[in-house]
């Protein structure tokens, strides 16, 4: 096997570090209460009041300078079909038959400026700010056109311009923050017959919507939206039937959007904190192993090699000693054979004495002269 | 009759036809979409912003990539040393899978040329994409210098070769944070839409769920890649390459498996949490259990018994499944389950366009690692560098 | 709104309660797995 059990236990913690880095609930502003920019303005749409004319579509198309529709604004049979803004229209009026009810109701659907919105979140240039008078502005000229805008809003209103090949824009309505800078209201406002829009500071508008729903509780359902939906909007409806049936969705929360990705954000410096002593924690173990494992290595070859040199001694000495008993042997053998020789001399002298001591001197001299 | 030339002969290759076929489409579409804009080349619109550019070229790229800091990881940091005949193919592969990623980007954004601008112009750092944005840059380069000794030694640059060598750690420990960062900042793009993706694909745990697949993504990447060059290049891969491969196999497959069945116990603790167990029963749970059961579940127990009997063969199937599994999971988050509220008809599918770009794309990924696989020490060791990779 | 919880408490202790059981499966499912993947190689005693 190419993995040990204990280096894949080394992986399983990796795994396991991560998990407490990035756990979903660790906020990274705890305890902390925004409440938007003070008297900042906003739109109250009374859905009980529109009459579905279109005229705030034709007056947005114009005070943004829009490309002219290809069906009229007075075109009313549009109404049915269910619309959402696009590139070249801010926006459009939904009409919705409701079930027990008489009249058909009529909903204009348009950027909601969120107090804390999704899309200024997700932007990763800054392209979209919400800026002090309420409105949320979009700045193209930082703009890459990644539509991370499009995929966080959960109201589904930025569009973008999917026919411009080079210098595409998000597009969505911009609460008409030019005409506000110059005192003027808003496009769609200004032109409404029914008064179903009305322009004022938000904190005004939500009192306005409170005392309408008061007023009239047959009229209306007892709900504002916008004022808690994904942590409140400057757009705010009242309406005469249940937002879910308008394709106004109740189920988003009062959650603002920053939150939802606070915790994963934390986790960032974190992670990059404790890898850093994790990873260079697991190298240092493993080469400290690896350290471990040649010093062992190394032990046991400094063993083996001790106790070959001492056979190798051992076998040296035995050698040397069995050379000096082959030598002694040798030498007394020599010793033994040169006395019996010398006996027997001794004895061929005693027979034939004076031929035998000349061939005695002739023998050693030329042996004497040899080792010489 | 004139006798075809040798050269026609070796030109007009099976696997040159069809290249030159996709490339061709793909210059076309590529064309179409810097002078008609995305709407003439996709089926994107307002409610489905992103496609398969995104889901697939993007999100499974990048998972797919992941080999390259998981081999990394493995032979430096946790010591594997055996693994690094791993590490140069799967360094490539991750090199340019983000080279592709980002190539992908400059056709799926509006203005490309503005790409850099969160990292050196306008930071949005309340954004993940700004995350991602920074640590893909960062992870591209640091791969870039991860791959070079290979690149040196091809050249014979001595002196770089050294120098490079020098600061590989640093770079191994620092892709390996990008790694984590980008990884799980992938998923969790997807926190900021609990009302557009569907319950089961959203959780507070995404980021995890990413991260933790990625891991086992690149494992399996590296096994299955190892196949397919073993299969068409297999003169570049030298003998050491040829057995530790097999080892490599059995260790990342069961390092695999065991991730996986980790993986599968933090999606049930993800519904757990979430008290989503309701939306089991629908279709969208049919589906759901499809891709944990089908693509996790079910490929970690044949990885184990592919371990067990030393079944390399099986383990390189089963790692295309994996991979497989890996694809589905990013596509479901990215594309299928997200907007599972929308009517039919108003729900996104790739246009034949979308799909030829992403096929040029990983074509030219492939193109490029076979030139640079059959000419640089990849697959096989450099005789000046023996011992140093 | 959740059907069946009324408070946040509530919905966190049920799930959370969920997901200590689950941690118990896990702490006993995830070793026997490691045994099944490491069966055959405790021959080679690689640990």
């Amino acid at each position: 096997m190419g993995i040990t059990r204990r280096q894949f236990f080394g992986w399983m913690s990796a795994a396991i570090g991560s998990q407490v880095a990035f756990r979903p609930n660790a906020n990274a502003a705890p305890g902390k209460q925004f409440t938007g920019y003070d008297g900042s303005m906003g739109v109250l749409h009374d859905i009980y009041r529109c009459i579905g004319c279109r005229k705030c579509e034709a007056a947005c198309n114009q005070v943004n300078d829009l490309p002219r529709p290809d069906r009229p604004f007075d075109d009313l049979a549009v109404l049915k079909e269910n619309r959402r803004p696009h590139a070249d229209t801010y926006t459009i009026v939904n009409k919705f038959d409701i079930p027990g009810r008489q009249l058909p109701v009529y909903v204009k659907k348009q950027c909601n400026h969120c107090m804390e919105p999704a899309c200024v979140s997700a932007c990763f240039v800054k392209a979209l700010k919400k800026t002090p008078t309420g409105a949320v502005e979009y700045d193209a000229s930082l703009c890459v056109g990644c539509r991370y805008c499009m995929i966080a809003c959960p109201f589904n209103i930025p569009a973008y311009e999917y026919d411009n090949p080079l210098t595409p824009e998000i597009t969505k309505c911009t609460l008409c923050q030019p005409r506000i800078e110059k005192g003027q209201l808003p496009g769609c406002v200004e032109i409404c017959p029914k008064e179903a829009l009305t322009f004022g500071t938000r904190e005004e508008l939500i009192e306005i919507a409170r005392q309408r729903i008061r007023n009239f509780p047959d009229r209306y359902i007892d709900h504002i939206y916008g004022e808690h939906e994904m942590g409140g909007t400057s757009w705010l409806y009242i309406s005469p039937a249940p937002f879910a049936g308008l394709d106004m969705r109740e189920d988003l929360g009062t959650t603002p959007a920053p939150a939802l990705t606070s915790g994963a954000l934390a986790a960032v410096p974190v992670v990059v904190s404790l890898w850093i002593v994790f990873i260079t924690g697991v190298y240092a173990i493993s080469k400290r192993k690896e350290q471990m494992a040649e010093t062992d290595k190394q032990a046991a070859v400094d063993d083996v090699r001790k106790t070959e040199q001492d056979k190798l001694n051992q076998t040296v000495i035995t050698l040397r000693e069995k050379a000096k008993t082959d030598q002694e042997a040798a030498i007394k053998r020599e010793v033994k054979k040169a006395l019996e020789e010398a006996a027997k001399q001794a004895a061929q002298t005693d027979t034939d004495d004076s031929s035998s001591a000349q061939q005695s001197s002739d023998s050693t001299h030329p042996g004497k002269q040899e080792k010489e | 009759m004139a006798q075809p030339t040798p050269r026609a002969n070796t030109l007009f290759t099976p696997f040159n036809v069809v290249t030159g076929i996709i490339l061709l489409i793909g210059g076309i579409v590529t064309i179409l979409r810097f002078t008609k804009g995305l709407g003439a080349v996709t089926n994107l619109d307002d409610n489905n912003p992103w496609g398969i550019w995104i889901g697939f070229d993007l999100l499974c790229g990048v998972a797919l990539a992941a080999g390259g800091y998981v081999t990394c990881a493995a032979c430096y940091i946790f010591g594997l040393k055996k693994f690094r005949v791993a590490v140069r193919p799967a360094i490539l592969t991750a090199l340019l899978g983000y080279a592709l990623v980002v190539l992908a980007l400059h056709y799926d954004v509006g203005r490309p040329w503005r790409l850099p601008f969160p990292i050196f112009f306008s930071q949005g750092t309340s954004s993940l994409l700004f995350e991602v944005a920074l640590c893909v840059f960062l992870y591209l380069s640091v791969l870039f210098l991860e791959f070079t000794p290979a690149a040196f030694e091809w050249l014979h640059w001595k002196r770089a070769r050294y120098i490079i060598g020098k600061i590989s750690l640093v770079l191994v420990i620092f892709g390996i944070i990008l790694s984590t960062l980008h990884q799980s900042s992938l998923g969790a793009l997807f926190l900021i839409v609990p009302s557009k993706l569907h319950p089961l694909w959203h959780s507070g745990y995404l980021a995890v769920y990413f991260f933790i697949s990625s891991i086992f993504a690149g494992m399996a990447m590296v096994i299955f890649e190892h196949a397919i060059v073993d299969r068409f290049l297999h003169d570049e891969i030298d003998e050491e390459h040829d057995i530790e491969s097999n080892n490599v196999a059995l260790g990342f497959a069961k390092a695999a498996s065991f991730l996986m069945m980790g993986y599968l116990m933090i999606q049930v603790i993800g519904i757990a949490i979430d008290n989503d167990w309701h939306h089991l029963g629908t279709r969208w749970g049919l589906w759901y259990l499809v891709e944990m059961v089908g693509f996790v579940g079910l490929p970690a127990v044949v990885y184990a018994i592919g371990v067990r009997e030393q079944n390399i063969k099986l383990l390189q199937w089963t790692s295309g499944w994996v991979v497989l599994g890996i694809i589905l999971n990013r596509l479901n988050v990215s594309l299928v389950a997200f907007n599972w509220q929308l009517p039919l008809d108003q729900r996104y599918f790739p246009n034949f366009p979308e799909i030829m770009t992403t096929v040029f794309i990983v074509t030219i990924g492939v193109v490029l690692f076979k030139w640079i696989a059959t000419r640089m020490p990849v697959l096989h060791v450099h005789p000046d560098y023996p011992d140093d990779h | 709104m959740e059907p069946g919880f009324h408070t946040l408490q509530e919905f966190m202790t049920h799930t959370k309660g969920i997901a200590y059981l689950l941690i118990g499966v896990a702490l006993v499912a995830l070793p026997l797995f490691w045994r099944f993947l490491s069966g055959r190689d405790d021959k080679q005693k690689t640990f």
